[in-house]
């Protein structure tokens, strides 16, 4: 009889649970809602920064996040307004991505895969970012844009040159408006060959990673394609910092021009030690001995100082360019950091405003909607002229510099000098090129 | 229960209640709030600090209990990543296949280097697992391409053979249809997110599998053994025991363990890098059990939890951030502030970390753990206060099994 529970405590107690049980599901709203994945709900979008803050290319992850955050500021109408004045789309406004204010994240990928993939996995999950952008070592990029398609969020390339990444490792959600390794070689070999004679015997020393095996493929092919013998190839650590015992063994060859396919603080390095072992003044068959850096930057040209005079390379963008687009990004950046940016801060600065214009275009941040406003799309005013994102692999076709260090620099930031603009017909290349092919871009994922 | 004492029971009870509340625990923070960014109840995360628990719980066996360090566990690591993904390779994305024979793979290399390495005892033994790790590791990097994909790290193409993939089958790892990286629930509450992954809780059950077998032999007359072989090799030599199959099983258990912690890697992300068997990864587990606590049950996957906490949360906060916080602070001081912040934080995550990994080993010689025995006794007076008036800091006896 007592032991019923209606006392007006027990009545009270049961009466809140079951409100509590009614109300619950009203509460627990799972958030699967979304359209697609990191679809933003609020007031603002967000983008992932994933860049290399240690490790070999850590100058260049530096000068990408500068340029990053130029970005952000110029698409948020803060600024002058940089490349969006010069930019032959207009559907960008300056009050953010389709209204909503840009805000960033940042991570380092460590210059290695893993910690890249966590990285990009903590700004997608964690961070609801819903883009990643950067990457300055190939594989770092390969691996981000893998997770990236998996996840169902974009992927734009920042400073990555292998042909592997529009090639076999191509997927639907990656877009690279970097030049790769073909295009170097393609312009490169022409002048190599005007300058240097065609009957040149080569000795490549490569960085062992993806980049560095499709750059050797590529200056191989293109330079024996003109007369030139390829002596041995050697592949050399991408952690490696002294490469005294890679330079050596040249000496004992009858080669008579070094082609380095090393990047950032690699190249610095082994670019030091080879002048160090006076490569520059030796005489092979009454003919100077040569040496050629296919991928060249500023950055690297600063961290080399004197070595670099007067070496051949290639690059994708340089800040000495005197067209509308170089010139006003030289100029904000400039004004913000006091210095000019470097082909790696351009790349990114452009990828963001890519990125941002075909949201606007597409009207929506969904991959898919992305994707399509992507491929095929022709543009101008960001400094590289005249430029396709090609639909078949998300590659993009521009005009290639060749360049070289200056004898006679001016101030510590005009160290390379424009040799030779290769026109976009030069390099351009069947999506189904050898050295390309293998990949599938499959189908764009938006994820859930 | 299970084989265990009551005291363990209620421990391991603890620890299983801990492991799945985590998506909870780790997320204290509501969205939106400037702390927010000191969250860590997110899926790639919380399926780290679970697998590199198992990673450190079976370090723990082998340096914990017999005391020889390894340095060269990282390799351990990669080759059961490498199995994962080849797995997914040949057959599917079926977790099913790759991890028992990640398990089984490590447990064979595990025997081919602890059969050379343990040869040796102290310090050479260290250096031989070292030597053998970086072998592996530069044979994954560039030699061994064809198989590892070297520096890009082995992924699964579309145009791989996989000739067991249904038509209906997830096109991401899952375990018989329950796909890892997709969250079964993701409740928001109030201004909280919680955030339940399918990919966490299976290897949450994995690792508490791993800590109860764990648990069970510490307990065992093999982990005593084991502890006797730490305490005075030269002693149980001249009883005339052999203590090499011993060690050589203690071992290729933790191998084993941390072939599994690299198979389950593989399974939450299907990419097998090179670089998780680099020494540094090696070195990562040694300071994730000396900085937990050696040779205690729970140490090492608290150690393993505050090492990830770090590399991933520590390393986010940039420079926007640390504006964000000190913008109250007058312009010239915020500068300051500001930059000498940012050496801490960012890519600077290493020197803080460094920083703390020395201030335990200073003044808590027994790890994270004894930490934690400091503090519940300053809440139970009178019962241990010997431990906390130490001046020397002398480091304790390590403990039998710690709680």
């Amino acid at each position: 009889m007592s032991n019923s529970n209606f006392t007006r405590r027990g009545v009270l107690k049961s009466g809140a649970v079951a409100g509590a049980g009614v109300a619950l599901p009203t509460i627990f709203t799972a958030s699967s809602a979304a359209a697609y994945t990191n679809e933003p709900m609020g007031s603002s979008v967000t983008l992932g920064f994933n860049v290399p803050q240690s490790g070999p290319y850590a100058d260049e992850g530096a000068d990408e996040l500068r340029a990053y955050q130029l970005a952000v500021e110029h698409l948020n109408g803060e600024g002058d307004g940089g490349m969006m004045n010069t930019f032959s789309s207009k559907a960008l406004q300056g009050n953010g991505i389709l209204g909503k204010k840009v805000e960033y994240v940042t991570g380092d990928t460590q210059t290695k895969s893993d910690a890249a993939r966590a990285s990009a996995k903590s700004m997608i999950e964690k961070d609801g970012a819903v883009m990643i952008t950067g990457g300055s070592s190939s594989g770092v990029a390969i691996a981000v844009q893998g997770l990236c398609q998996e996840a169902g969020v974009i992927f734009m390339a920042g400073l990555t040159h292998s042909n592997d990444t529009t090639g076999k490792d191509k997927k639907a959600n990656g877009f690279r408006h970097f030049f790769n390794a073909y295009m170097s070689g393609a312009a490169l070999a022409p002048v190599l060959a005007a300058r240097y004679g065609s009957d040149r015997k080569a000795y490549h020393l490569t960085a062992d990673y993806t980049w560095g095996w499709t750059q050797e493929e590529s200056i191989v092919a293109s330079t024996e394609a003109l007369g030139w013998e390829t002596v041995n190839t050697v592949k050399t650590p991408l952690a490696a910092t002294d490469f005294s015992s890679y330079i050596t063994p040249v000496l004992q060859t009858d080669a008579d021009v070094l082609v380095l396919n090393h990047y950032g603080g690699n190249m610095v390095n082994s670019l030091t030690n080879a002048v160090q072992f006076g490569l520059r003044e030796k005489q092979v068959n009454g003919r100077n001995f040569e040496i050629v850096v296919p991928l060249f930057s500023r950055l690297m040209a600063r961290g080399a100082g004197e070595n670099i005079k007067g070496i051949l390379g290639s690059t994708n963008w340089h800040w000495s360019l005197t067209d509308e687009g170089s010139q006003a990004f030289v100029k904000s950046f400039g004004t913000k950091y006091g210095f000019p940016p470097s082909q790696a801060a351009h790349t990114v600065y452009c990828q963001t405003l890519l990125y941002a214009d075909a949201c606007e275009r597409a009207g929506t941040f969904n991959p898919c909607g992305v994707v399509e406003a992507l491929e095929g799309f022709e543009f101008d005013g960001l400094g590289n002229g005249k430029t396709t994102y090609r639909a078949d692999d998300h590659q993009c076709f521009k005009d290639v510099l060749v360049v070289r260090g200056k004898e006679n620099p001016t101030s510590e930031f005009d160290l390379l000098e424009v040799v030779e603009v290769t026109p976009v017909e030069q390099v351009t290349y069947d999506p189904n090129h050898p050295m390309f092919a293998g990949g599938n871009l499959g189908a764009c994922n938006e994820g859930a | 229960m299970l084989g265990l004492n009551k005291k363990d029971t209620r421990f391991l009870l603890i620890v299983i209640a801990l492991t799945l509340l985590t998506p909870i625990i780790l997320q204290p923070f509501p969205e939106g709030s400037s702390l927010a960014q000191f969250n860590a109840g997110y899926p790639d995360l919380m399926q780290r600090f679970a697998i590199f628990g198992i990673f450190a719980i079976g370090f723990n066996i082998l340096f914990g209990l017999t005391g020889y360090l390894s340095f060269g566990h990282a390799a351990f690591l990669g080759v059961g990543s490498y199995t994962v993904v080849w797995m997914y390779k040949l057959l599917d994305y079926n977790v099913i296949w790759g991890l028992p024979l990640a398990i089984i793979t490590s447990g064979l290399f595990a025997l081919l280097i602890g059969f050379v390495s343990l040869r040796r005892s102290g310090i050479y033994f260290s250096i031989l697992t070292l030597a053998f790790a970086q072998m592996s590791y530069n044979l994954a990097y560039s030699v061994l391409t064809p198989i590892t994909n070297g520096e890009t790290g082995l992924q699964v193409y579309t145009d791989d053979v996989q000739i067991l993939m249904g038509a209906n089958e997830p096109q991401s790892p899952h375990f018989f249809g329950i796909v890892m990286r997709e969250n079964f629930w993701v409740a928001d509450i109030g201004a909280w997110e919680f955030t339940f992954n399918n990919g966490y809780y299976f290897s949450a059950v994995i690792a508490i599998l791993a800590f109860y077998l764990s648990l069970r032999i510490f307990r065992s007359p093999f982990g005593l053994m084991l502890r006797a072989i730490k305490t005075n090799q030269t002693r149980l030599n001249y009883t005339g025991l052999n203590a090499r199959p011993y060690t050589l099983a203690a071992f290729v258990i933790s191998g084993m363990y941390a072939g599994l912690a690299g198979g389950l890697l593989a399974a939450m992300d299907p990419l097998a890098g090179a670089e998780r068997m680099q020494w540094t990864a090696s070195g990562e587990v040694v300071l994730m059990t000396i900085l937990g606590g050696l040779g205690t049950m729970m140490g090492p996957v608290l150690g393993a939890g505050f090492i990830k906490y770090f590399e991933n949360i520590f390393s986010k906060i940039n420079e926007q951030v640390l504006r964000q916080w000190f913008g109250f602070l007058p312009d010239g001081l915020e500068g300051a502030v500001v930059w000498v912040a940012e050496y801490f934080v960012g890519s600077g995550w290493h020197l803080t970390s460094g920083l703390l990994f020395m201030l335990v080993v200073i003044f808590l010689p027994g790890g994270l753990v004894e930490g934690g025995q400091k503090l519940a006794g300053l809440f139970k007076r009178g019962k241990s206060d010997e431990d906390i008036d130490d001046p020397e800091h002398q480091p304790k006896q390590s403990p039998h099994v710690a709680e």
